[in-house]
């Protein structure tokens, strides 16, 4: 129950920071790499969700299948 | 493919509408009320259920869980059903949230005036309610799902995103921070200690801001703004970076509520840089919702709901700036324990929270009441006293800031410093009062909506399930070379795992060294465990609310430890469960109270604070006198901290209510021989020990 001191001491915990920085980093290049490609007519097509024009179609070629 | 016809329930939403104005009504009337205690104390009424040490967290409360939480729910359930062209999975699990949450708040309204308390800010409520709270977060997070599951559109637009996170996330930060031991159905200890109960409390602290004052409302404004703006959000591309990037960052935050205090420097760094990196998602999503009304400016002038939301988004953008640089030590030195914070906060309140809500009841109420707005002019009324009632708020509490901060650290020539703490306060006293005309100011305009709404429902008439068609959603099939993030955004499990994996990393980084690594906390020898008396003069302490104005915390300043004593170390707190060192100082800081005035002035100083210290706003405590001491809880106290790790010997739980009386009557006999008649074992007598001890463990030991 005690949740304090099971250790004396720990190296490396630089490593740590460093290693949540690099998992971030990669996964913001990611992120942005994939936005900046994206396909166009399904990013409007995101875009116009709350809006209820009817440009969306389940079937429409962007989408799939 | 046949479309298939469905109803929206448009019955819940009008529910939480209802409840996000009531309660909005009944928090900031407690608000209002606190505000103007600050600067006359006797509007306490001589009540403890409501003095300021209660109602504060009452008023804090109520605004964020019962205000903005009925209002994320009311914008919840409406756009999820839209967005996913699907009614909610179950009306019964709808309905459970609905009244469950109610009765959390009004458990929360009786048991917060009645000293029920953990003391840890945005997280007082007992053990009891927080199980509650857990079991109904589930419901909500059960019905989202099942429609997200059942519903007819395949992609997910990013509010949902957003969503998604707050539930994930909120799951989690609650249940961390509520790990308590509970001693009797109304008193529970905290699992952690000092520095400990501190990370936890601010990582805590900080991401309820962030994801229930801010991850709901983002979603929200993506969108509310699209739809009162007619047209849709700036950049789709933006909001997706938005969202990753800010719950990522977000959660690492929490440290800069704690600089200069006694958590590792390493963490407080941590804090600073995650807090920095924070402008750049949040100006990002601030960018994005005002482009968005690029080309409907004019909109903007006719229309009081884009008014509101135009303002809503600048005081997010206004806040979120001055969040990360009030992270800067620098400027933290100064800002930290004033008024200064409280502006910041209600900016974002006041501003973001409050207005967003205004703009969606005022879009929401018409459209399901197939009707327009009753008074387009009180509309406008309401908007216009609202935003003069937020300058009126913020500019006297950014100058009492200031004011206060620097007379603080002021030295006379000769080195010594200049301004007793009293004088401080009494100086602010007139920006109190301005701030108290700011808040009613604001409020008389939350009365006009009400009335307005009320109106306009009188007129139209009301959808309660309203007719919707679309396709069902097709049996999908991934394709080669199709995006990655496509992946994610058609699971929402996925989505939701994801959400969690990116708040998770920071957290563990966070809590692993700081709880595991003996170093981080060093113990020191001469820091011994409380009395009996003291620990329940602790507990009278918390359950006062003394933390809501009074600081433990002395910062390595030159003036703090001047003014209060030897700055305060980490390891003098590791048996205080929960940790008291407090976000403001109304009041001066006590960590080093103990044996710096005698019994008698505590005991006069409590029943009647400007017979010590004249001009004191510090209400008088009169019941303490009366009332006496429960020595039934002592033992399951003693063995609640045993269970704790905190070092009472084996048996020490039969021994301690004799150590207490034998402690109390004292404490008795020396007010005695000042000729002061205290009555045998009263709590005041507990009270006296627990602030006697306060700081004395390492006190002349430097």
């Amino acid at each position: 129950m005690k949740f304090i001191n099971y250790l004396e001491s720990i190296t490396g915990i630089g490593i740590f920071p460093m290693l949540s920085l690099i998992i971030f980093f990669t996964f913001f290049v990611l992120v942005t790499l994939w936005v900046l490609k994206a396909d166009k007519s399904y990013i409007k097509t995101l875009k116009n969700l709350p809006l209820n024009k009817d440009n969306f179609d389940q079937n429409e070629k962007s989408n799939e299948i | 493919m046949q479309t298939e016809k469905f109803y929206y329930d448009n019955q819940i939403v009008k529910w939480f509408a209802w409840a996000t104005i009531v309660w909005g009504l009944v928090g900031m009337l407690v608000g209002i009320w606190v505000a103007f205690q600050l600067a006359f104390p006797a509007l306490n009424f001589g009540i403890e259920f409501t003095t300021f040490g209660r109602l504060r967290p009452l008023h804090t409360n109520a605004v964020i869980f019962a205000f903005v939480g009925n209002g994320i729910f009311m914008g919840v359930y409406y756009s999820l059903q839209r967005l996913l062209k699907a009614r909610m999975f179950s009306d019964t699990l709808s309905r459970i949230h609905f009244w469950g949450w109610q009765l959390i708040i009004v458990a929360a309204a009786i048991t917060i005036p009645l000293g029920i308390t953990t003391s840890k800010e945005y997280a007082e409520l007992e053990w009891p309610i927080d199980i509650a709270i857990t079991l109904i977060w589930v419901v909500f997070g059960w019905n989202m799902f099942g429609t997200i599951l059942k519903r007819r559109e395949r992609h997910l637009y990013v509010a949902i995103w957003f969503y998604i996170a707050t539930f994930v996330t909120v799951a989690m930060l609650h249940i961390v921070n509520s790990m308590a031991i509970p001693v009797s159905l109304t008193k529970s200890y905290s699992w952690y200690a000092g520095v400990q109960d501190a990370l936890v409390q601010w990582w805590y602290g900080h991401n309820a801001v962030a994801f229930f004052l801010t991850t709901p409302y983002l979603g929200l404004m993506y969108y509310f703004l699209p739809k009162a703006a007619e047209r849709p959000v700036y950049s789709y591309r933006l909001s997706i970076i938005h969202f990753w990037a800010l719950i990522f960052i977000y959660i690492w935050a929490g440290p800069h509520h704690l600089l200069y205090t006694a958590l590792p420097d390493w963490a407080q760094s941590l804090g600073v840089v995650f807090s920095i990196m924070l402008i750049a998602p949040s100006w990002g999503g601030m960018i994005n919702g005002l482009f968005t009304l690029r080309g409907a400016w004019d909109k903007v002038r006719e229309e009081p709901i884009l008014k509101f939301m135009v303002v809503a988004v600048t005081a997010y953008g206004m806040s979120t700036f001055e969040g990360p640089m009030l992270s800067l030590k620098n400027v933290n030195a100064i800002a930290h324990y004033t008024d200064w914070i409280v502006a910041h906060v209600h900016v974002g309140a006041l501003g973001w929270n409050g207005f967003l809500t205004f703009g969606i009841i005022y879009w929401l109420i018409p459209k399901m009441f197939n009707t327009k707005i009753y008074s387009l002019k009180l509309a406008n009324w309401h908007f216009w006293l609202g935003t003069l009632g937020i300058l009126l708020y913020a500019v006297p509490m950014y100058w009492a800031g200031f004011a206060q901060s620097f007379m603080w650290k002021e030295f006379t020539v000769d080195g010594r410093i200049k301004y007793e703490f009293l004088e401080t306060v009494t100086r602010i006293v007139p920006m109190y009062i301005t701030r108290g005309i700011g808040g009613t100011l604001y409020y008389i305009g939350v009365i006009i909506m009400a009335y307005n709404i009320f109106k306009t429902t009188k007129i139209g008439l009301f959808t309660a399930n309203e007719e919707a068609e679309a396709m069902p959603l097709q049996e999908y099939k991934a394709h080669k070379g199709e995006h990655w993030h496509r992946w994610i955004e058609r699971k929402p499990i996925q989505l939701l795992l994801l959400s969690l994996v990116a708040v998770v990393i920071g957290g563990i980084i966070e809590f692993v060294p700081t709880f595991l690594i003996q170093s981080n906390v060093p113990t020191i020898e001469s820091v011994k465990p409380y009395t009996a008396l003291e620990l329940e003069g602790r507990d009278i302490y918390v359950k006062e609310g003394c933390y809501n104005c009074h600081s433990q915390m002395i910062r390595p300043f030159r003036d703090e430890v001047e003014r209060y004593g030897e700055f305060s170390k980490g390891g003098e707190f590791v048996y205080d469960h929960p940790f008291q060192w407090g976000s403001k100082r109304t009041g001066p800081d006590l960590a080093r109270i103990g044996a710096k005035y005698n019994n008698a002035w505590h005991f006069n100083h409590m029943l009647e604070p400007t017979s010590t210290s004249d001009g004191s706003i510090m209400p008088p405590y009169p019941w303490l006198f009366e009332k006496t001491l429960n020595f039934d809880l002592m033992p399951a106290k003693i063995r609640a901290m045993q269970t704790l790790g905190v070092p009472y010997p084996e048996g020490y739980d039969k021994q301690a209510v004799e150590d207490m009386k034998k402690q109390a009557a004292e404490i008795q006999a020396d007010l005695k021989a000042g000729g002061i008649e205290a009555q045998e074992n009263t709590e005041i007598l507990a009270m006296i020990a627990y602030l006697q001890r306060m700081g004395t463990d390492i006190k002349n030991k430097k």
